[in-house]
């Protein structure tokens, strides 16, 4: 059947907005600066500022890198449905990241790299894009390439398993700024976790060739999974404060819960040794893997390129 | 739909007439309908076309993900190359009802059966493109496109009424991209003209060839399928950009732009049409690279949808 329809109405409702009127004409607005524009930034008492900065590098380094990697698939997933829902953790992981590395800067303004005199760049990017590597505080753990998607999958299904173990106890923070990042980030992870653990399943169950790459992709990320849960000075500092996590106090829910998707998949939790520390140091402590510096260099290319330039 | 040779001919010529009136009272042919197999045909190649251009159209800006000098422009970037996927999957939907698989239609894609937009064969080789691609791009994309959210197939005019809110949004993203540009250093500035230097006669290539060697635009607007001609749209683009380059203080690359007060419109000069033909050819700087991309892709994730499809078998 076919049916009537106003069709001039949608032709001109859509050319309207396209040429003149004020700026009022952009849907959202074009002043995006502060992401946490509106909301109390001032310090609870007792806490340690340096200390705090410190640690919401460590939570949105870990978003902003992961981010970073799985931005890299875009265009490249096994199909449109998996472009977007990669895109969309990706984007979920960047918001967390530029809300903390705000908050970062916040807390210790000492901790921002300088630039040029008069440099409009805001702190979010000049933490993100003119700090070098040695001071970058994620984990080791989300800095290899993406290898196939059952290393994607199976390094998600982790990643997001351990990073909603830490926000859902982060909502309890004295810092009233990490609590509502935290109660952000719950809802955007349980859906990372919930997709990642439906293709891990898929995989393992699907043809013989997906339970062989799901399997070696295991063993693959398998190796820098302890290191989610080592406690840096930091972490337990401010766990003691009542405003971070301990990761190593997740360790066992999150051990917990990845046995279950093992078990429904039928697959067995990974025996092989965990990456060691370069000398004393891991990821929070500033010591990265090789991938991380291409990374890096690649990411910061042209802002560093631009250093007082304006986006 | 029901196939022309199952019908009788008097009964064909019954369905044709209907489907004429339907045509003529600028009304909607909906899936169910019957449908001169022409105009399906017309309709499967156009839609799947437009569709392979929002995928292809993925790579030119994805080339610049991983280098964007800001946290807000890289959400905006991502949120904006995942919108072409959703596009994408709007249109091979709407393609999927007039009986063709995403499936074969991908395939048509990566066997070079099918084309897509010769916009995307150009490469992006500065930050700023980005911006120009909004801006120019999407632009030129968002003329062609609003007059089919009237067209007369009623899925693909409903697809194309989102994806024209989103395509306008993306424009407005890449004018803002560089008019902050222009507010920025001298190197800044440079590099916008330098980039708009580059896609402007690119992107009056994309209405198509000029209406004297058009050879689908009748059939297509007596079918209610287009709406405009190819040249009728190029002058509406370039008569919406002027003020918009004024605006951001870049310079057109054509010493014949010029306000015509007797036509009201401006008078500009003509693309280098040979250039326009090489590449829809396939000699564009980045034709094979850009069909070998989508072809990797597709092969590389062939064995997950493979243990999608088993693991969907077994009704888990």
């Amino acid at each position: 059947m076919s049916h009537v329809h106003d069709h001039d109405a949608d032709h001109e409702s859509v050319y309207a907005g396209l040429t003149g009127g004020d700026d009022s004409r952009w849907a959202f607005g074009t002043d995006f600066e502060d992401p946490l524009a509106g909301i109390d930034t001032t310090l609870p008492d007792g806490v340690d500022a340096a200390a705090l900065s410190q640690y919401c590098l460590m939570l949105g380094d870990d978003a902003l890198i992961y981010s970073h990697r799985l931005s890299q698939w875009a265009s490249n997933a096994p199909d449109l449905e998996e472009d977007i829902a990669l895109a969309n953790v990706a984007l979920d992981l960047l918001g967390q990241a530029r809300l903390l590395l705000v908050r970062a800067a916040a807390a210790d303004g000492d901790l921002v790299p300088a630039l040029p005199e008069g440099s409009p760049v805001p702190d979010e990017d000049a933490l993100a894009f003119f700090r070098d590597e040695a001071a970058f505080r994620n984990v080791r753990f989300v800095e290899p390439e993406n290898g196939d998607f059952a290393v994607t999958m199976a390094r998600l299904l982790v990643f997001s398993t351990f990073r909603l173990a830490v926000m859902q106890r982060l909502v309890g923070s004295h810092d009233t700024v990490l609590s509502a990042i935290a109660a952000k980030a719950v809802k955007e992870l349980t859906y990372h976790r919930d997709y990642a653990g439906r293709w891990f399943l898929t995989l393992a169950q699907g043809t013989g060739e997906s339970r062989r790459r799901l399997l070696a992709a295991l063993t693959l990320v398998w190796p820098l999974y302890d290191e989610l849960f080592r406690t840096h000075p930091v972490e337990a500092l401010l766990a003691e404060q009542g405003v971070g996590v301990d990761p190593a106090a997740v360790a066992d829910d999150v051990a917990v819960l990845l046995e279950q998707v093992f078990s429904v998949s039928g697959t067995d939790r990974p025996d092989v040794p965990a990456a060691g520390p370069v000398g004393t140091g891991m990821g929070r402590d500033g010591m990265h893997s090789e991938a991380m510096g291409p990374l890096l260099a690649e990411m910061q290319v042209v802002a560093r390129a631009h250093p007082s330039g304006r986006w | 739909m029901t196939a022309a040779s199952e019908v009788s001919r008097e009964g064909e010529q019954a369905l044709l007439a209907a489907f004429d009136r339907t045509i003529a009272r600028n009304d909607r042919i909906e899936p169910r309908d019957w449908m001169p197999e022409k105009y399906r045909s017309t309709l499967v190649r156009q839609i799947a076309q437009h569709a392979h251009s929002e995928i292809i159209g993925m790579q030119p800006e994805g080339n610049w993900l991983t280098r964007v000098p800001s946290l807000r422009r890289k959400a905006i970037l991502l949120a904006k190359v995942q919108d072409e996927a959703g596009h994408g999957l709007y249109l091979y939907s709407a393609c999927e009802t007039l009986g063709v698989s995403r499936r074969e239609l991908t395939e048509k894609l990566i066997d070079g059966k099918q084309k897509y937009s010769s916009i995307f064969n150009y490469p992006t080789l500065s930050y700023a493109d980005v911006g120009t691609i909004g801006w120019l791009v999407d632009g030129a994309a968002i003329c062609n496109q609003v007059p089919l959210c009237r067209t007369s197939y009623g899925p693909y005019g409903r697809a194309m009424i989102r994806i024209c809110k989103e395509e306008s949004f993306h424009q407005r993203q890449g004018f803002e991209l560089l008019s902050t540009m222009m507010r920025g250093t001298d190197e800044q500035r440079a590099s916008v003209q330098e980039s708009v230097d580059r896609f402007w006669w690119p992107a009056l290539m994309m209405f198509g060839p000029p209406d004297a060697a058009s050879p689908n635009t009748e059939q297509s607007m007596r079918w209610g399928i287009k709406r405009d001609t190819n040249d009728e749209l190029r002058q509406k683009f370039v008569d919406m950009s002027v003020p918009q380059a004024a605006a951001l203080g870049v310079t057109l690359p054509d010493p014949d732009l010029a306000w015509n007060e007797e036509r009201g419109h401006h008078d500009f000069g003509q693309p280098d049409w040979d250039e326009f033909y090489a590449v829809v050819k396939g000699g564009g700087p980045c034709n094979a690279q850009r069909l070998a991309h989508r072809r990797r892709a597709y092969d590389e994730g062939r064995w997950v949808r493979e243990a999608a499809a088993a693991f969907a078998a077994k009704g888990a």
